[in-house]
């Protein structure tokens, strides 16, 4: 397929670093957008800020690059005023649990049509490699050189629980997977959610030895230690320590908001 | 029959960050200057894995026409 096609060219190359993970994620966002056989100006591509937040910049949809954290605000009210775009949101893990965690949890409370896409580094790449709510503890950031403390979020578990239509997660070394759930989220109605794993040399391959230094390292790192849903339910805790487990974990089709919000215009004229 | 592949390599994209030639399962890249080189296109079996994996859109992988075989 022809990427070109789907790119502003002249902002281009961009400026994530070499063997950043998000460059292939934007990637698999625009495969299935082809397969899809979107039309551009139906699209919404949705960021707030961090390194995922530089990605509207560089595609040729209807592009909006908000505060942080408030990506998902925006994308309701885009939803809102024109339920017939596709909404896409792309964050960063702390942009979407962090700055942004009560949007995130009260858009998947309501089940607005949106898709999200998580770029989960582990990381505050762009401000400098700060610890992330998704940080595991024990890992090393600029903010926690002695290790972190603190346990980290499970972001597909926390949208399971927030009521999301659908979640899944992937890493960027399997990108037909990742292929796959983004184009079953973008057909999904109701709130979905991606998380894909991205990696980020430049901030945590540096701090973290084990995860190596370089993208291709972290890339291999993911290869390895990758774990599908089904295998997972039958090991232990210890076992799973320090593993990525992938798979689909909620798929259901229930009512969203756009549908819902319908029904309250035409009672009210009806009165 | 086997299937020709080009295999193009937008240097001017390209970070070096060595994704492509180490994934791939015929060895068609090597470093050049610095950035990828597709020295071997006529060894490319189409898996794509470079396409998808190259993060910086530097790298496209296209069946030859008629014309060029």
């Amino acid at each position: 397929m022809d990427y070109l096609n789907y790119l502003r060219q002249d902002k281009m190359p961009h400026i994530w670093c070499d063997g950043c993970g998000h460059g292939i994620i934007l990637k698999s966002i625009l495969r299935v957008v082809d397969q899809l056989g979107w039309e551009k100006n139906n699209i919404a591509l949705v960021s707030g800020i961090g390194c995922s937040g530089r990605t509207p910049g560089y595609v040729d949809f209807n592009t909006l690059h908000t505060t942080h954290g408030r990506a998902i605000s925006f994308a309701t009210g885009l939803k809102l005023a024109n339920p017939k775009l596709h909404v896409i949101v792309v964050s960063g893990d702390g942009d979407a649990t962090a700055i942004g965690g009560n949007h995130f949890i009260h858009a998947a409370r309501r089940n607005l049509d949106i898709n999200l896409i998580v770029f989960n580094n582990n990381i505050y790449g762009m401000t400098g490699g700060q610890c992330s709510p998704t940080t595991k503890t024990t890992k090393k950031a600029t903010t926690t050189p002695y290790g972190n403390p603190d346990s980290a979020f499970d972001i597909s578990k926390l949208a399971e629980a927030a009521g999301a239509s659908y979640v899944a997660r992937s890493t960027t070394y399997h990108v037909a997977k990742l292929d796959k759930y983004i184009k079953d989220s973008f057909l999904t109605k109701g709130f979905s959610v991606v998380e894909a794993y991205s990696s980020c040399p430049t901030s945590y391959g540096k701090m973290n030895k084990e995860t190596g230094k370089t993208g291709l390292q972290m890339l291999m790192y993911q290869k390895d230690n990758t774990v599908p849903l089904q295998k997972a339910q039958k090991m232990t805790q210890a076992q799973l320590e320090g593993k990525f487990i992938t798979g689909v974990f909620v798929e259901k089709d229930k009512p969203d908001y756009t549908e819902n919000y319908a029904k309250v215009i035409q009672t009210a004229k009806q009165q | 029959m086997k299937k020709n592949y080009n295999v193009i390599v937008n240097q001017k994209w390209c970070k070096s960050c060595e994704i492509c030639v180490a994934i791939c399962p015929k060895k068609v890249f090597d470093m050049d200057n610095f950035y990828a080189a597709a020295n071997r296109p006529e060894d490319c079996i189409g898996c794509l894995l470079c396409e998808k994996l190259c993060p910086d859109f530097a790298i496209e992988v296209r069946l030859k026409t008629e014309k060029e075989k």
